[in-house]
């Protein structure tokens, strides 16, 4: 499509307004209530044009692009209207630029000084006093109705792309602000604090409270980086006041990969932790008991030594080290390369066993691969999304945004299938509520149907699949009546369910730790992969099963060998020829024995085969189930290092602690769960004497004799490349703007949006015969109940981070245990009230949460929070294959805690 | 922001009305506040609540539309409403001193309900009987050429 813009000719893409394809081009025409993330509305009439054969002037931003138009944008009729609709704006902006925060970045401003208002024009200015509205008192952001010009985009974000519905405007004319249903405090509203209102907003109207008076917008330096709460990845700019070091807001540019300039509470308000007086800031070695400050030198020198020691009396395997997927990629690679060819054991894990094990184990096993098959940005295309065991809208934000613009705005069918009410199931079809444990049971029974109703895919079975007919005994025999006697779930439902996803052109599975933290783990993922196969629905465009990983760099520290069986890239340790390959790169002798997984080497402490345990940025003492065996391991291990960026609970068992940076201080890269490797920009100085990661590993390793050296991050990247195929094309020259997906081969591959494409990684998709097992414990006289745990919305992992932010924390202060109403009836208890819960493990007070999110007999606990800690109780059993513990099920009981 | 001292309403007559709408769009959101307001007199912030629970309307739009126009009411009504006129005509003939009057006599302000639920005082911006100014309306009743000292004998009329 050709058109021409002031004597300009241009190209358009279909469906563009003229304002897109002139920005697109490079013209810029005046806008403000325009957003590409929102509908436009043609409200604010800034972007008038004249269109050739039209008459009167017309809003560029709602008037579709045409082959042959003929635009003006910029003639002197158009500028007068342009110049009194800003002065009828200023009349109403009673504020000054002086005292702003956003003076430096706001539209209103730039135009004011582009159409060169005269200060008379400006209303008068109010006291800085800003009146009594929804947001007053709350910690995370602040509406001035003083500066704003009424454009409505928050109001339109929160609906449109939040789907949260918390805004509305008011009253009419001059009267006009934006509120809340019923002038609500925004807390008690449907609210969720994404801040995507703060973002669309061109003015200084809506602002983050705590960036209040810290810098102007003008004087802040925007670092681009990866957030480092979730899987998601969200690009983000920090921006810093570089006369204080210190982060005052989180921005996040519209149009950026993979979140368009949304972000979720977490990523825009939780970065209070990177400044926090609370940070380490030197090494700490414990003396009589008591950890005290040390230098740098007696620090490592210590733990040269006594790892030197351990290794020489008892051999290399007496040593473990548990690496972290909240660390870069260049820590991880360094971390394990130290553990393998520094001390010559494969001990080396991290806490993806506790969450994506059974996901990396199972999809491997099907399709030769363990990660996302599909990009984050083709959920709002697909028109089936099975979503299973993933309270997406919490754990996963932004890729919630997805699944929702795909429903209502792209009329996609969604199922969801969770044993509790998650905030998804508005919007789906069925709510499938299976009984917690029972996963394969309702899999299969929807393949049941598929089988018999023949809604199956026979050519692709045929072409792409092997093991078929060995899957079709299991599936026969799970009928849906079967199933719902095991389930709960009618059968009826199953059916529908079935029917929905098997007829779709592209359904996609969605699924996370509801699926993986059981002792059927692995076996739950191989039957999701048997559904997917069965339909055609993987290895195309928005069709796939897609486990959403949870931590920041989960992907990238299994991705680089932060596992006990493989090295980077997945490179099996008991394979010869990839043995000798590393050991020639690495220049080592390599161990070619599997290492021991998390709770393995919480084991092998306990029997006294592990001596030495290295942490870096791990915290088991919270995260690990059955914790008060996992404490006493940490108690009882005769060295333990702890290298992190705040005094975890488990740093504090430890014989030395190392400070180190946070992502905000540091170079490198993280891959998120679309397997997308995006960079880690250094935007503050790091606090005291702490360290780079993997400048710690490094020095360790040289003060034991085995030197280990690297100029910078990038030349890291590099090594990676050279020795995983998967990372083989990345280098940190081409990730500057857009991350690459893995595979990327080489230099000159695009990187992959899709895995499966024609074929599989392993050649043939191949089925896996599943039969439903009961989960490890069932419930029983003293313990009736079924408790599963999970996290939250307002809180990430166990909190070390989210913890220290004033705006989160308002919303989430303390943990809970949510229980059917009819349930807390019986037990005499209200919302509320302090109730025990307890299992064969532990005990636990906390507080109740009465209501239907669970179902009858059910608990769940989130388990972010250290004064209610959830992994007291739950259960250490393990996945036979992927040794991921059951974190979804376990029996328990729950009774009012006693008062005084 | 909304008091919270109330009492529980009855949600019953509210259910029946989510109920007889049959499938509910966007267009339902005016007819169904026109609805609850004959039922309930006014929109209690409760039962608007139950009603976007009830039919998935949002709540936030059901108070944008409530206080754009001017038929809906959020709050409890008196069982009279007096307007009193503050438009240009009236102002020049002592309207101020009206107003100031009622304010007095019925010890609320403009905007607010009598705690009898007796009256609720209104002003608006011009009545369109300026030849009668200064000029209040009580319920449909005009009262032209008010003289402050007449108020009084004026609102008894009404029980
Ligand atoms: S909102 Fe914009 S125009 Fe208004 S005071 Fe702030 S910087 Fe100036
Ligand atoms: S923070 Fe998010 S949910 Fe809350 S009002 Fe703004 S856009 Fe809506
Ligand atoms: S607060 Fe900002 S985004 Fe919302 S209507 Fe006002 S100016 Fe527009
Ligand atoms: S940007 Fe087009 S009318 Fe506002
Ligand atoms: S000014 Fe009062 S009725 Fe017109």
């Amino acid at each position: 499509m050709k058109l021409t813009i002031d004597g300009k000719q241009i190209t358009a893409r279909q469906g563009q307004t003229v304002l897109q394809a002139a920005l697109a081009n490079g013209i810029d025409i005046p806008n403000l209530c325009y957003d590409p993330r929102l509908v436009p509305s043609g409200s604010c009439r800034l972007c008038l044009v004249e269109i050739e054969g039209q008459r009167g002037l017309q809003p560029a931003c709602v008037f579709e692009a045409r082959d042959g138009l003929v635009v003006k944008t910029d003639t002197d009729e158009i500028r007068e209207i342009r110049k009194t609709i800003l002065e009828l704006l200023f009349q109403e902006h009673k504020a000054r630029c002086t005292v702003c925060d956003e003076n430096g970045r706001c539209s209103l401003q730039n135009y004011a000084y582009e159409y060169q208002l005269s200060e008379e024009s400006l209303g008068q200015a109010l006291g800085a006093e800003i009146v009594d509205n929804y947001t007053t008192g709350n910690l995370a952001l602040q509406y001035d109705p003083n500066k704003c010009i009424r454009c409505g985009r928050c109001v339109r974000i929160c609906d449109e792309v939040q789907m949260a519905h918390a805004l509305t405007f008011k009253n009419r004319a001059a009267e006009t602000e934006v509120t809340t249903a019923f002038d609500l405090p925004l807390n008690e509203s449907t609210c969720v604090l994404c801040g995507q209102c703060i973002s669309t907003c061109p003015t200084g109207a809506l602002y983050d409270r705590s960036a209040k008076g810290q810098g102007q917008a003008k004087d802040l330096v925007r670092t681009r980086t990866t957030c480092v709460y979730c899987g998601v990845g969200c690009q983000i700019d920090l921006n810093v006041n570089p006369k204080k070091n210190k982060i005052v807001r989180v921005t996040s540019e519209v149009g950026c990969i993979p979140n368009d300039g949304n972000l979720c509470v977490k990523g825009r308000f939780g970065m209070d932790f990177v400044g926090h007086p609370e940070r380490l800031t030197t090494p700490l070695i414990k003396r009589n008991g008591r950890l005290q400050e040390a230098t740098w030198n007696e620090a490592i020198g210590l733990i040269a030594e006594n790892l030197s020691k351990i290794k020489s009396e008892s051999g290399p395997d007496s040593i473990a080290g548990l690496s972290s997927a909240k660390c870069t990629n260049e820590d991880n690679y360094v971390f394990q390369k130290f553990i393998r060819a520094g001390i010559g054991t494969n001990n080396v894990d991290h806490c993806a066993r506790l969450c994506h094990a059974s996901t990396v184990a199972g999809l491997a096993r099907a399709f030769g691969s363990g990660a996302m098959t599909n990009s984050i940005d083709e959920f709002k295309n697909a028109r089936c999304i099975f979503v299973i065991g993933s309270n997406t809208p919490e754990a996963h934000p932004v890729i919630a945004l997805g699944v929702r613009e795909a429903v209502v705005r792209n009329d996609a069918e969604l199922i969801v299938a969770d044993p509790r009410e998650i905030e998804l199931v508005r919007y789906a079809k069925f709510h499938l509520q299976q009984q917690p444990g029972t996963d394969v049971a309702l899999i299969n029974a929807m393949m049941n149907v598929i089988l018999e109703e023949n809604l199956y895919d026979k050519e692709f079975i045929e072409q792409r699949t092997e093991g078929f007919e060995e899957i079709v005994d299991a599936i026969k025999e799970m009928t849906p009546e079967k199933a719902e006697k095991i389930t709960t779930v009618s059968a009826e439902a199953i059916r529908q369910a079935a029917r929905i996803y098997a007829k779709a052109d592209a359904a996609s599975i969605v699924f996370s730790m509801g699926i993986t933290q059981h002792t059927t783990g692995t076996d739950n993922v191989l039957s999701l992969a048997n559904l997917a196969m069965l339909t055609g629905n993987v290895g195309k465009q928005c069709a796939g099963v897609n486990p959403l990983r949870g931590q920041n760099n989960v992907q990238g520290a299994c991705d680089l060998g932060a596992l006990p069986n493989v090295y980077p890239g997945y490179q099996s340790v008991e394979d010869a020829d990839i043995h000798a390959k590393f050991e020639k790169a690495w220049n080592a002798k390599l161990s070619a024995k599997t290492g021991l997984t998390v709770v393995e080497m919480f084991h092998a402490i306990e029997d006294g085969s592990v001596r030495a345990l290295y942490l870096m940025g791990e915290n088991p003492a919270l995260s690990d189930p059955n914790l008060n065996r996992t404490r006493k391991a940490l108690e009882k291990v005769e060295f333990l290092i702890a290298q992190d960026v705040f005094l975890s609970e488990s740093a504090q068992y430890a014989d030395v602690v190392l400070p180190a940076f946070s992502f905000a201080e540091k170079e490198g890269t993280f891959t998120n769960t679309e397997r997308r490797i995006q960079r880690v920009r250094k935007a503050v100085n790091p606090p005291g004497q702490s360290r780079d990661d993997w400048r710690i590993v490094c020095e360790i390793a040289t003060a034991m004799g085995i030197p280990m050296q690297y100029e910078n991050a990038s030349e890291i990247m590099d090594e990676i490349a050279s020795v995983s195929p998967l990372y083989g094309g990345i280098a940190y020259d081409r990730i500057e703007s857009v991350g690459l997906q893995w595979p990327c081969l080489d230099r000159d591959h695009p990187g992959t949006k899709y895995l499966h494409k024609g074929e599989f990684k392993r050649g043939k998709g191949k089925f896996h015969p599943v039969r439903f097992r009961e989960p490890a414990e069932a419930p029983s006289d003293e313990f009736p109940m079924i408790l599963s745990t999970g996290r939250q919305l307002y809180q990430y992992h166990t909190g070390t981070l989210s913890r220290k932010s004033p705006a989160i924390d308002q919303k989430s202060p303390t943990g809970y245990v949510e229980i059917h109403f009819k349930d807390a009836k019986e037990y005499g208890i209200e919302d509320g009230d302090s109730v025990e819960v307890s299992t064969t493990r532990g005990k636990v007070t906390t507080k109740a949460s009465v209501g239907t999110q669970v179902a009858k007999g059910w608990l769940f606990m989130p388990f972010h929070f250290a004064e209610g800690p959830a992994n007291m109780l739950t259960n250490d059993a393990l996945d036979p294959i992927a040794k991921i513990p059951e974190f979804k099920v376990c029996a328990a009981k729950i009774r009012a805690a006693q008062v005084g | 922001m909304q008091s919270t001292t109330q009492t529980s309403l009855d949600k019953g007559p509210a259910l029946k009305i989510c109920e007889s709408m049959g499938q509910i769009t966007s267009d339902s959101l005016i007819p169904i506040l026109q609805q609850i307001q004959d039922a309930y007199g006014y929109l209690p912030a409760e039962i608007l609540s139950e009603v976007s629970k009830q039919t998935g309307l949002q709540a936030s739009h059901m108070y944008g539309v409530a206080t754009f126009y001017e038929q809906f009411h959020l709050e409890p009504r008196g069982r009279h409403t007096i307007k009193c006129c503050r438009g240009t005509a009236c102002h020049v003939r002592g309207g101020r001193d009206i107003i100031s009057a009622l304010e007095r006599e019925l010890e609320v302000e403009e905007g607010q309900t009598t705690e009898d639920m007796r009256f609720t005082f209104e002003t608006v911006a011009c009545l369109g009987t300026c030849f009668l100014a200064p000029v209040i309306m009580i319920n449909n009743d005009y009262y032209g050429n008010v003289k402050a000292g007449k108020i009084k004998a004026i609102l008894d009329r009404y029980e």
